[in-house]
């Protein structure tokens, strides 16, 4: 295999149309632009959301509590939420990373529909920014925790219509993207690319699309009932017109369940990518990885109501969806041992994405394992509503699916734009990113477990150790992000020229240039092998 | 495909590729309506007496007539298809300017029967509204969102399929290339299948 | 689900071969309307007729709709898959959804 194709073809980060610089990006339909307008504004709003997190870390400091009044305190969780889930975590792997990767990946020129995937990052855009202009007008931040629990959103006096307004459009970008995606999966594979022949990023890309479309069509008819409500007064979830606001719970977590598999999926396909190029072998059980991610879909679908085990709902439906939950674990758990077996025995090459590929392990483990005692009921009763959810989906969203976010730039970043990092600055920013995280959400895993309950703007003196224990976590945290991020930037101008294949990887990516060209590949490539041959591997 | 030698035929054009698009984006307002369907069996469960009483206070014969106006609309755009297919742009644009006026039709009605709804006092955050037993007002909260919405979406596919007929007369669909309007009527007919669901729930079986 | 990944053309030749004429549906019209009527005879007899006829007569004309206006009879399985798997999903959702409502 030759380490460097040529090709006639410009880069495509170089414009060639009759529109130059900035204009030339915000028209272009190009999937590797897109995805590149994607990355660049979710890392802008990523660190907008940690910077809230932060304040709120520091104000449960006792010296710092009289920084800031309650009421900002309920309004940097709800933004910090909304931002986070919204702008970052939801749309994050998918948007970026599959748009980039996943016509590459599948040996296509673009995705399906590329205008419709333009105007999906404006329908992003315009979203956030209603979210914005949510805050300073109207009756100020939203107060109401990213959930927007009715009755409370029908009644304060917070601009929650508008923020709402704001995540319903953010859902049309996202099913936009997952109509582009299945369809593209469908129509645009390279001959010979056969489904069982596609990396397992696409399936897990591809699940992620259906749940998409599936799910998110159900939180915007929610979200324009709020809406409607607080507009109109129709009563629907008005219980002093007959509503019912368990029925939005119901509505809401039918999608924001699933939607955390959409968070998910596709962190784990990105990591089923990195595994098995630096373990130089091929995926151990490609297709129990390929169907557990359908299945994660299938089932994911089905276990929302275990957001609502306090609320009241009928005995029989409570153990229905204890039982629901703990299937998922299963699936999964097929992933964890299929990464883990693809690295036995392997020749592995460590290097950064590896590393953070394994701490992605790790840390997920540890969120889906408190996942499952959540899923049991009666540990689920005890700790409802206190710090131990929010560490357990802190573990999940951010040891998962940001863990994961930063492992695919470490391995795609070369690919993307050419450069090499630093490796040792990466390695240096790991250990205040692993310490500070595990001293910040494994505190409130504890916490919980003694108490201490979620949004409260002041605390009892007893949690006060841990409370200090997790505001230091925090800093670490920030600095890790600030010296990987920092470590990037500073590759963007001053780093290295990458080669084409860095990792020595084996799937469609790594035979075109470094940046790819505009269309991908000179000529539509022709598959006659699966994803991960490696030609060492099978002499040994 | 024959006549490739068009200079916008050069393109690759996969017909299939934007069906299948089209059915997508279908599944989600399927979806966006079942959002709404669940809420009414939830709310229906809760009150069923409370809906039989004020599903009776709905206008049938108006609910029915509606009913067949957007049945023959949805007949008018497949046969327009059938048109364009075998290359009669006249008739085709014939089908589809009966489906517009059908439409617009359809929406009258609609409007006539909200009016009446409006001056009985039957409407959220009325006054007398607020006097009737709790389900009957979520009936009429869902009434209003549900019909209300469908008249949305009635609304944007009647744009949809006016702008088609500009393209039919443009000939920019014609009898080689017209997945455009097959999409449109797929949307319109999606339209016909929501208040198929909707009237018995409203004005029938309430 | 092995349709080959690039068929663009044979899937729009094979579409254009035989349509189906204006006969064709203008009769799944009139089933239609018939069953329109039949569902409003229903619902003069009383409540249970009047849903009973809402969950039997109202799929039926749904699925006219779909499999002969909308062109689901003479597409590939890919189609009705994807209308079958949303149908269950919304299915399963009511499903579950009664788990709690029903069991209060």
């Amino acid at each position: 295999m030759s380490t460097h194709a040529t090709t006639g073809q410009p880069s495509y980060l170089v414009d060639t149309g009759a529109r130059k610089g900035l204009v030339a990006w915000l028209l272009s339909t190009d999937h590797k632009r897109i995805g590149l307008l994607y990355l660049g504004s979710m890392v802008f709003f990523f660190f907008v959301a940690v910077a809230l997190g932060f304040v709120m870390r520091l104000v449960q400091l006792t010296s710092f509590e009289h920084l800031i009044t309650a009421q900002t305190y309920n309004a940097l969780f709800t933004l910090h939420g909304v931002i986070m889930v919204f702008l970052f975590v939801v749309p994050g792997l998918p948007a970026v990373f599959g748009n980039f990767f996943l016509p590459i990946l599948i040996g296509a020129k673009d995705v399906a529909f590329p205008r419709l995937n333009l105007a999906s990052w404006y329908f992003y855009m315009a979203g956030a920014a209603i979210v914005v202009i949510a805050l300073f007008t109207g009756g100020g931040a939203p107060d109401t925790g990213w959930t927007f629990y009715v009755p409370f959103s029908l009644r304060t006096g917070t601009n929650v219509g508008l923020a709402v307004f704001g995540a319903f459009i953010l859902g049309f970008s996202s099913m936009l993207t997952g109509i582009n995606f299945i369809t593209t999966i469908h129509r645009m594979r390279a001959p010979g690319m056969g489904w069982f022949r596609m990396p397992l990023f696409c399936w897990a890309v591809y699940s992620t699309a259906w749940i998409q479309i599936l799910a998110t069509p159900i939180l915007a008819i929610t979200l324009v009932l709020v809406i409607l409500e607080r507009a109109f007064g129709i009563g629907i979830f008005d219980p002093a017109k007959g509503g019912d606001p368990l029925l939005y719970e119901h509505l809401f977590w039918i999608y924001s369940h699933p939607a955390v598999y959409i968070m998910i999926l596709p962190a784990m396909g990105a990591i089923t990518e990195i595994i098995p190029t630096f373990a130089k072998r091929t995926i151990f059980g490609y297709k129990a990885i390929a169907f557990s991610s359908v299945a994660i879909a299938g089932v994911g679908s089905l276990v929302w109501a275990h957001h609502m085990f306090t609320s009241g709902l009928s005995q029989f439906a409570v153990m229905t969806f204890s039982l629901l939950t703990m299937i998922v674990a299963v699936p999964s758990a097929i992933k964890v041992f299929n990464w883990v077996s693809t690295l036995y025995k392997g020749s592995i090459d460590f290097q950064p994405p590896l590393l953070f590929a394994l701490t992605f392990i790790f840390l997920f483990c540890i969120g889906g394992l408190t996942g499952v005692m959540l899923g049991a009921l009666a540990v689920n009763v005890h700790v409802h509503d206190t710090y131990f959810v929010v560490g357990h989906f802190h573990y999940v969203m951010f040891g998962g699916t940001g863990f994961a976010f930063f492992a695919a730039l470490l391995y795609w970043f070369p690919k993307m734009f050419g450069k090499m990092y630093s490796k040792k600055a990466i390695y240096a920013s790991w250990f205040p990113l692993f310490i500070g995280f595990n001293m910040l959400y494994f505190t409130m895993l504890v916490l919980g477990v003694m108490g201490m309950p979620r949004r409260y703007f002041h605390h009892l003196p007893q949690f006060n150790t841990g409370h200090e224990i997790a505001t230091v976590g925090s800093w670490f945290l920030v600095l890790g992000l600030l010296m990987f991020f920092g470590t990037l930037v500073h590759a963007l101008f001053k780093g290295e020229k990458a080669e084409d294949n860095p990792w020595g990887g084996v799937t469609l990516e790594w035979t075109i240039p470094s940046p790819p060209p505009q269309e991908n590949f000179e000529e539509i490539p022709t598959i006659t092998t699966g994803p991960y041959h490696f030609p060492q591997e099978s002499q040994g | 495909m024959s006549d490739a030698t068009h200079a916008h035929d050069a393109v690759h054009r996969d017909d299939f590729g934007a069906r299948l698009g089209m059915w997508l984006f279908l599944v989600t307002e399927i979806v966006l309506f079942g959002g709404l369907f669940i809420a009414y069996a939830y709310m229906r469960a809760t009150y069923p007496a409370e809906f039989h009483h004020a599903g009776a206070e709905l206008n049938a014969t108006l609910g029915v007539t509606n009913t067949v106006v957007l049945l023959t609309s949805s007949l008018t755009v497949v046969l327009s298809l059938v048109a364009i297919q075998r290359g009669d742009k006249v008739k085709t644009m014939a089908f589809l300017s009966t489906t517009l006026v059908l439409g617009v039709t359809f929406l009258v009605i609609k409007s006539f029967e909200w009016a009446t709804k409006f001056h009985h006092g039957l409407y959220p955050n009325a006054p007398h509204l607020a006097t009737l037993p709790h389900g009957e007002q979520v009936f009429f909260g869902l009434y209003f969102t549900m019909t209300g919405l469908h008249g949305l979406h009635v609304i944007a596919g009647l744009s949809v399929l006016a702008y088609m007929l500009v393209k039919v007369a443009r000939e920019e669909i014609r009898q080689d290339q017209y997945v455009l309007l097959e999409n449109g009527g797929l949307y319109w007919h999606l339209v016909d299948v929501i208040w198929i669901f909707l009237l018995p729930l409203f004005y029938l079986a309430a | 689900m092995s349709e080959p990944a690039i068929t663009a053309s044979a899937h729009a030749d094979a579409h254009g071969i035989e349509h189906p004429g204006y006969g064709t549906f203008v009769k799944v019209w009139l089933a239609l309307v018939v069953l329109t009527g039949l569902l409003v005879l229903m619902s003069h007899f009383g409540q249970s007729y009047a849903v009973w006829g809402l969950l039997i007569l109202t799929p039926i004309k749904a699925s006219l709709v779909f499999y002969f206006f909308m062109h689901l009879r003479y597409e590939g399985p890919l189609l009705k898959t994807i209308v079958l798997v949303s149908l269950g999903t919304l299915l399963i959702f009511f499903a579950l959804l009664f788990s709690d409502v029903a069991f209060r």
